[in-house]
């Protein structure tokens, strides 16, 4: 056991984007009638710099700090910086969304920032209480950034069940937090570690806590059984918030169920390993067939997620080095392609316009071949279609469970993806094959139409070049 | 003397309270908050229970930060609730069907 305040440089990035987010939130109370502009600049600014103590520190030791509560590892490190970069991002493409509409205010930064340190902490937390406050810190700020455009009602019905919902989960996940700590005696996830591996304890009790721990992280990533809130809070929110939503939060929910069931509670996969399959075999099936029948592509797009987080659970349940690597790189590259996705909405959205019905995209080939292009491959990559790079996290996952020989879970994941490469085709077949119905110019700014290009460039690129982030994903758990 | 196991039936019966509160009320979203309450506050007992019996403070420092929380969360719920009776002027929880599908 360490001192408290040793090693606290280990902590840097999150200490330093504390102390800007108080300052972002000083600029905004004071600042008049510039505040937005000067949130959204200095915003950029903090995670920029975040991103680069980040990268700095990842070739240092990993370590503990805050009496062993908070952990410094590579998978922190990349799971760290995979945040930052994407909440940059998504903050670029949602200041364009929030300028048409009136709703480019400083909250929405602050916000962000916070939830963004929330997610940090949740990412390095190695304790439970540890984890428990990076949970709430970054639900909290999420509740409130949906709720954010006040005046519409179907976004403060969304922000309600996200917020009902989210407290049950959180509640579930305490509870089963509490009868861990009752069997372990501990809530450090060292001990807890230790203890569990040791073998005496009472299997049943074990058991009984894990449940509701599963229940509580499958709430956060939004599996079947408790998906319901994800397609209500996704069609019900702002664009900008649904993209917020989308991308890092659901990375940050795979770092707590890495540390609570692979660091924590390894040794008693035997029990979480049936829980999970259910979960992940469930959200596949579920989230594929009922989004054939949408005709919003945001609530579309929230089957879809349920899909992929079936997918990412894959990877975990197999409870194999292989397995949690490959979760860990479609997790990755899942973020990269709903960043994209929900962009491509915004990005042809204008104010009173939210081009989220499927039709408004009938012969996008036509007036905008390159953006037409850009949403192609980017369902190709969702639907997982080689060379791009949804093929390999696909193909990945479903190795890492062929490999512990669970032949049937692979059947329906494959089963799964082609079901679920219909109705991505069916927005292709939309955009290229359907007369058009409106002439509609595109609105959005340079800066964000260039960013999206390149977002998607990259799905691209690391279809053809999987290989060092492959490599990268493996070297973690290894 | 009371054994533990009688700390945690009263929690258990807390905790299922508030889930059977939760998903049978249809009336009114402010008995919603009170639930998600009553199931912090049970989770609470099951932590002091458990670390009053394995003498570990750390179970009862943990409760202060859930009552810190819940206070956080029941303050945005609040928030929430206020700006949905503006839009909505109701807050019946039958009433929020305008997203489904």
């Amino acid at each position: 056991m360490t001192s408290y305040i040793d090693n606290i440089a280990l902590a840097l990035p999150e200490l330093f984007i504390l102390f800007m987010a108080c300052v972002i939130l000083l600029v905004v109370a004071f600042a008049g009638k510039k505040e937005a502009s000067f949130a959204y600049g200095l915003s950029q600014f903090t995670l920029a710099v975040t991103a680069l103590l980040i990268y700095l520190g990842m070739a240092g030791e990993s370590g503990f700090t805050f009496s062993d509560s908070y952990i410094k590892d590579p998978l922190s490190d990349i799971l760290k910086l995979a945040i930052c970069l994407i909440n940059m991002v998504v903050l670029l493409y949602s200041t364009s969304y929030l300028k048409q509409r009136q709703l480019f205010k400083g909250e929405y930064y602050v916000l962000a920032i916070f939830s963004t340190l929330g997610m940090m902490v949740l990412v390095s937390a190695y304790h439970l209480v540890t984890i428990y406050l990076g949970l709430e810190l970054m639900s909290l700020c999420l509740y409130a950034m949906v709720a954010m455009h006040r005046d519409s009602s179907i976004a403060t019905e969304a922000a309600m069940k996200y917020f009902i919902l989210g407290a049950i989960a959180s509640g579930m996940l305490l509870y089963g937090m509490s009868i861990i700590y009752g069997a372990t005696g501990s809530l450090s996830i060292n001990i807890i570690a230790e203890r569990v591996s040791a073998g005496d304890l009472d299997q049943t009790v074990l058991s009984f806590g894990l449940v509701f721990l599963i229940i509580g992280i499958g709430f956060k990533l939004g599996a079947v059984p408790f998906h319901m809130w994800l397609p209500d809070v996704y069609q019900g929110a702002p664009t900008a918030v649904t993209l917020f939503i989308a991308a890092a939060p659901k990375v940050a929910a795979f770092a707590m169920m890495i540390r609570l069931l692979v660091d924590g509670l390894a040794d008693a996969h035997q029990h979480w390993q049936g829980m999970l399959i259910m979960l992940a075999v469930l959200s596949m099936i579920i989230g594929n067939v009922i989004a054939i029948a949408q005709t919003n592509l945001k609530r579309m797009l929230a089957y879809s997620t349920i899909s992929h987080v079936g997918f990412i659970l894959l990877g975990v349940l197999s409870a194999t080095q292989a397995g949690y690597s490959a979760s860990l790189f479609y997790v990755l590259v899942y973020a990269l392609m709903s960043l994209g996705a929900f962009g491509m909405i915004i990005l042809m959205s204008r104010n009173g316009f939210e081009a989220e019905q499927i039709e408004d995209y009938k012969g996008l080939a036509q007036r905008n071949p390159w953006f037409a292009l850009m949403m192609m491959l980017l369902m190709f990559s969702m639907a997982g279609i080689p060379p791009l790079v949804g093929f390999y996290a696909k193909l990945t996952v479903i190795q890492s469970i062929i490999d512990i020989e669970l032949i049937s879970v692979a059947v329906v994941a494959v089963l799964m993806s082609v079901i679920g490469a219909f109705y991505y085709l069916r927005i292709i077949k939309v955009m290229y094959f359907d007369k058009e119905s409106g002439q509609h110019a595109l609105s959005a700014p340079l800066d964000m139409k260039i960013m999206f290009s390149v977002n998607v460039c990259t799905i691209f690129i690391l279809g053809i070049f999987p290989g060092a982030l492959l490599a990268l994903c493996s070297g973690i758990f290894s | 003397m009371i054994a533990l196991s009688d700390f945690l039936i009263l929690g258990a019966l807390l905790f299922s309270l508030s889930i059977a509160g939760i998903f049978i009320n249809r009336k009114n979203i402010i008995i919603l908050l009170m639930c998600i309450e009553l199931m912090l506050l049970a989770v609470n007992l099951n932590f002091i229970a458990f670390s009053h019996y394995s003498s570990d403070i750390s179970g009862q420092i943990f409760v202060f930060f859930i009552l810190t929380v819940a206070a956080a969360e029941a303050a945005i719920g609040l928030a929430i609730l206020v700006v949905l009776f503006r839009n909505k002027h109701t807050i019946n929880v039958a009433d929020l069907d305008q997203l489904k599908g």
